[in-house]
């Protein structure tokens, strides 16, 4: 009797040490392999370095970080989020790049009481009716990019712009985000084949339109093949180029080079943004990986920024879900991107930057930050979340 | 060329393939119990998805194995299924009828109204397709079906109402009077119970006369006509028998993944269930399940480790397609099969 | 619309055809003489982009970049040819299936390993960049046009290789009687071999031509993979006069399906619902097309029977 109670004892002295002992668990999915690695990696070694550069931990408590590759498949995602609630159980989630995967994983992981901070992927259901308590948004809703290109295009004057875009519902929702902030009129609006490779025929019919601006989403190796095709055909010169930062992040500025040149973009970051934060993560991304960070990287960093404020907010003890979830609705971190906050739909409210292609003293092709579309921007699904 | 059967051929002298079959069986029946006394949950959702792969591989094999017809776009009546799930489940959810015209047909999550039109639906797909598809042999075959598989592709990614290539939520499981679907625990004996149902009737069909006339078409097409048997019909029968099947699992995963999307219409969804079945072995039913328990489980520990796991599965493929001519199956069943 | 611009489509059609000609090509040949499927044609294509890309790069010579992309990705058909596949040649089409579907999976994750996930950089050479005005106020990139004469170059070659050469006529006995062509007393595991490094550099041939004006990464092989197996399938596999037609047929159906079908259903459609259906619509025309083709010839339309 006496042996169990001493047991006893000991159990429950284990369960109140000091939380911060005890390492917070995090599940990270991302894509890591095939077409669009490049945007997972970036968000990994953004959010990894940010652990790193805190000695391992993350508000002052020992991360215990699972990493896994999705390979872009929607099936494999699911099925690595079983994974890590069920067996890891882990007790934040983050890394997941595209839309369709963070439609078919957030669900689950929300519904089972665990956090989800999203890096990137913010399609406009999560932002709207389907959002949820327990899932922040630390990168922008989708179609964020896509209203500063239409209200800049606005502002600058243009009035007759083709828009182009790939035929699935990313595509739509760009071109319709554009036309949200742009009344002006229409030259034409074409939608691609996903995955396509030419864009011969839609460049000449551009031409022929003869608009004072081509407004174009297609993100990853589409858009690579599209402006290097664009430049090609020597409209580049006579036709101004929008479009939203995806399509012309620091992986694929190195990879079209100067066929960007000239080039319009939006974003709510870029490398030159004058502020510590952001001074500190450019200048330590480049010494850890010696590459020039993207704005996935920094979308990574500041992911796992907003868990080092919330963790510290609340000692280190996650085992108070509420509390958590007031600390990270707070957001109080210093963002690479300057001024940051989230909306009622724990999406961002933040100023949205119009970036334009340059090359830079040392003959690389990058962003260079041009004007503000935005001041503090908020979603246009705020109002059908019932949060 | 004898199957599983001999395994259960006489009672009171069990051959090494029966005993591999039993083992199997027993394994996959006491996993639940087993991981929830080990505290590991998650092996049974794994489970789950290894029956449920298994089923659309067992459904390939009848034609594959059987009838020799190399399908390159079986993944297309997987997605199928799942999308009849997916759209009952959306229209049920907004009240709004799927078809007002000829016949007016509403959503639905009961089970037993959607895995059924999953079922019909993939069936009658593999109709139109096979029907097609089944005047060509060989290499023009393998495309044919695969073009069919992608044309869906490109229509689901496209079709805004059902969520294009970003998918349909199903926010809960299909509902069963009686049976809580949500448990993973009962989900995952359904599972079993409709993957052991099935594979005792693809069985039953191999070794039938219609199994014989199949097989006799993939050994020598021009004997069996000179025989004045025309190969055409029963092919057909099992390319559709075959659809079904692969419908039912895609009916199956919609609710396990709790999501329905276009991914498993491409090319390399339909390559992965083919993988799982030459895996397992060819044209044994038994094959197909271990060789879809195979995949998932080596995919998902490579996972774990590295993302190069590409790396290790390529030259495991090849390797198996260089040394063991029929598969796990072969390997762990060895030559005593009856008359193989 | 303005029948300049329908000519210059047609031409876009033809410089799509052409490119896809140069991979189907080699696809066809392997097929025809080893009757081998080899789905990891692409991943020659994507070696041959990533070798020329790191050369162009390095060098500054986009010339270099060829010279050296064609041997190499022909030295590793050759490794893989008589590592794994020269086994697959007697096996049924599913075996093969699957094995050179394990080698893309190891191509692509050994190519990834070795360049990283990034795409590469690669432009059109100095001496290519800029417009030609083929027609009176329709300027076109010169080197669309270059790919244009390289993919017919690569066909008057392959035709005169195949009609008047000793090489060209064991491959033509071979595709019609493999047994024959041993017992001429012809060494055929390296006919087999050469053939197969043909097919390689042709494949790195489109990969490098490729490359300045499409993105060049992991996964590139498999987006050309499916296209070059619906040309070869609708020109009939083993021929190379199908392979040229059906390159063309392919390329035209593809650029014209995507500029007219929009505006033809505009015609009986709402305009957004006539974008969004004609843009699907155009994504599945190959496929229909091929469909279509097999379901009136099994054989596609120069083919024969095969196995």
């Amino acid at each position: 009797m006496r042996l169990t109670l001493t047991a006893m004892a000991a159990a429950i002295a284990l369960a109140t040490v000091p939380a911060a002992a005890e390492p917070v668990r995090i599940g990270m999915i991302t894509t890591l392999s095939g077409g669009g690695s490049a945007l997972g990696i970036d968000i990994r070694d953004g959010f990894e370095l940010a652990v790193k550069l805190r000695g391992g931990e993350l508000g002052g408590v020992p991360v215990e970080l699972t990493i896994a590759d999705d390979a872009r498949e929607p099936q494999n995602a699911t099925q690595i989020a079983e994974r890590m609630l069920q067996q890891d159980k882990v007790q934040i989630m983050t890394g997941i790049v595209w839309s369709n995967l963070a439609l078919a994983v957030v669900p689950k992981v929300v519904r089972a009481d665990v956090f989800y901070i999203s890096p990137n992927a913010g399609p406009s259901q999560l932002a709207g009716r389907q959002c949820h308590p327990n899932y922040f948004n630390v990168a922008w809703q989708n179609d964020n990019l896509h209203e500063a290109v239409g209200q800049y295009v606005r502002d600058q004057g243009y009035d007759n712009v083709y828009l182009l875009a790939p035929n699935y519902p990313a595509g739509k929702d760009s071109i319709a985000g554009f036309k949200r902030f742009y009344d002006g009129g229409i030259a034409g609006e074409t939608y691609t084949k996903l995955g396509q490779l030419d864009y011969a025929a839609e460049i000449a019919q551009i031409r022929a339109a003869k608009p004072d601006a081509v407004f174009f989403f297609l993100p990853g190796g589409m858009g690579i093949n599209f402006i290097k095709q664009y430049d090609q055909a020597g409209l580049k010169s006579e036709i101004p180029l929008f479009g939203p930062g995806f399509s012309f992040d620091q992986a694929i500025l190195g990879a079209v080079g100067k066929a960007a040149v000239g080039a319009i973009n939006s974003s709510q970051w870029n490398r030159d943004l004058d502020n510590e934060a952001n001074r500190t993560f450019v200048t330590e991304f480049e010494k850890a990986y010696g590459r020039l960070p993207s704005l996935y990287a920094s979308q990574g960093y500041d992911a796992a920024l907003l868990i080092d404020s919330a963790i510290r907010v609340v000692d280190g003890d996650l085992s108070d879900a509420d509390a958590f979830r007031a600390a990270l609705k707070k957001a109080e971190f210093d963002s690479v991107r300057g001024a940051f906050a989230f909306g009622a739909n724990n999406h961002p409210v933040q100023a949205i930057y119009v970036r334009e292609v340059v090359t830079d003293e040392q003959g690389r092709t990058v962003n260079k930050v041009l004007a503000k579309a935005f001041e503090s921007h908020k979603d246009a699904y705020t109002d059908e979340c019932s949060m | 060329m004898l199957d599983s059967a001999a395994g259960s051929r006489r009672l009171g002298r069990p051959t090494r393939a029966g005993l591999v079959t039993l083992a199997g069986l027993v394994l996959l029946a006491l996993l639940p119990p087993a991981m929830l006394a080990l505290d590991q949950p998650f092996y049974i959702s794994l489970g789950t998805r290894v029956v449920i792969y298994a089923i659309a591989a067992v459904s390939l094999d009848l034609i594959l194995g059987y009838g020799g017809l190399v399908s390159f776009g079986h993944g297309a009546f997987v997605g199928a299924g799942a999308y009849v799930v997916g759209i009952l489940f959306v229209h049920a959810q907004d009240g709004s009828p799927v078809l007002s015209w000829p016949v007016a047909i509403a959503g639905s999550e009961a089970a037993l109204v959607a895995w059924p039109a999953a079922v019909v639906v993939s069936a009658l797909l593999a109709l139109a397709i096979g029907a097609i598809c089944l005047r060509t042999r060989g290499v023009a075959f393998i495309m044919i079906t695969l073009a069919f598989a992608q044309m869906l592709f490109f229509l689901f990614v496209s079709l805004p109402r059902y969520g294009g290539e970003d998918g349909i939520s199903l926010w809960w499981r299909n509902t069963l009077p009686g049976v809580d679907l949500g448990d993973d625990v009962w989900f995952y004996y359904l599972c079993l119970a409709l993957l052991v149902g099935f594979t005792l009737l693809c069985r039953r069909l191999v070794g039938s006369r219609f199994g014989r006339v199949l097989r006799a078409a993939k050994e020598n097409e021009r004997r069996l006509r000179a025989l004045g048997v025309a190969p055409y019909p029963y092919q057909l029968t099992a390319f559709v028998i075959a659809g079904a099947g692969a419908g039912l699992a895609g009916a199956l995963l919609a609710n396990q993944t709790g999501f329905v999307s276009p991914s498993p219409l491409h090319w390399t969804s339909s390559g992965e269930i083919m993988v799982m079945v030459i895996l397992g072995g060819l044209g044994t039913l038994v094959g197909p399940i271990l060789g879809a328990a195979a995949l998932l489980v080596l995919e998902e520990t490579l996972s774990t480790y590295t993302s190069h796991w590409g790396l290790v599965l390529g030259p495991i493929l090849i390797l198996v397609v260089l040394t063991a001519k029929r598969g796990l199956y072969g390997w762990l069943a060895g030559r005593d099969r009856g008359d193989g | 619309m303005p029948t300049l611009l329908v000519l210059e489509q047609i031409l876009n059609g033809l410089q799509l055809g052409f490119t896809l000609f140069l991979m189907a090509a080699g696809l066809t040949l392997v097929f025809g003489i080893m009757g081998l499927i080899n789905l990891a044609h692409g991943s020659l294509y994507m070696i041959g982009a990533f070798v020329a890309a790191s050369v162009t790069g390095a060098t500054g010579s986009f010339l270099l970049g060829l010279l050296a992309a064609v041997p190499a990705a022909a030295l590793v058909g050759v490794a893989i040819e008589m590592i794994a596949l020269r086994r697959l040649y007697d096996r049924d089409h599913l075996d093969q299936v699957l094995a050179t579907f394990g080698l893309i999976l190891f191509l692509n994750e050994l190519a990834s390993i070795l360049w990283g996930a990034r795409p590469l950089f690669m432009d059109v050479p100095s001496w290519l960049a800029g417009t030609v005005e083929i027609l009176p106020g329709v300027p076109y990139p010169a080197y669309r046009l270059a790919m244009i004469l390289v993919g017919a170059l690569v066909a008057v070659l392959l035709y005169l290789l195949i009609a008047h050469t000793r090489l060209g006529m064991l491959i033509r006995a071979g595709a019609t009687n493999r047994a024959m062509v041993g017992a001429l007393g012809i060494n055929v595991a390296r006919l087999y071999t050469l053939v197969f490094a043909l097919g390689a550099g042709l494949a790195a041939l489109a990969g490098v031509m490729a490359g300045p004006i499409l993105s060049v990464q992991v996964g590139m092989g498999e987006q050309i993979l499916i296209l070059t197996f619906v040309v070869v399938v609708i020109g009939g596999l083993g021929s190379i006069k199908g392979a040229l037609v059906g390159a063309l047929l392919v390329g035209l159906v593809d650029t014209l399906g995507r500029v007219f079908l929009p505006v033809l259903l505009r015609i009986v459609l709402p305009p957004a619902n006539a974008d969004s259906v004609g843009a699907s619509l155009a994504s599945m025309a190959i496929y229909i097309l091929m469909a279509v083709v097999l379901a009136w010839r099994p054989n596609g339309l120069f083919g024969r029977a095969h196995a």
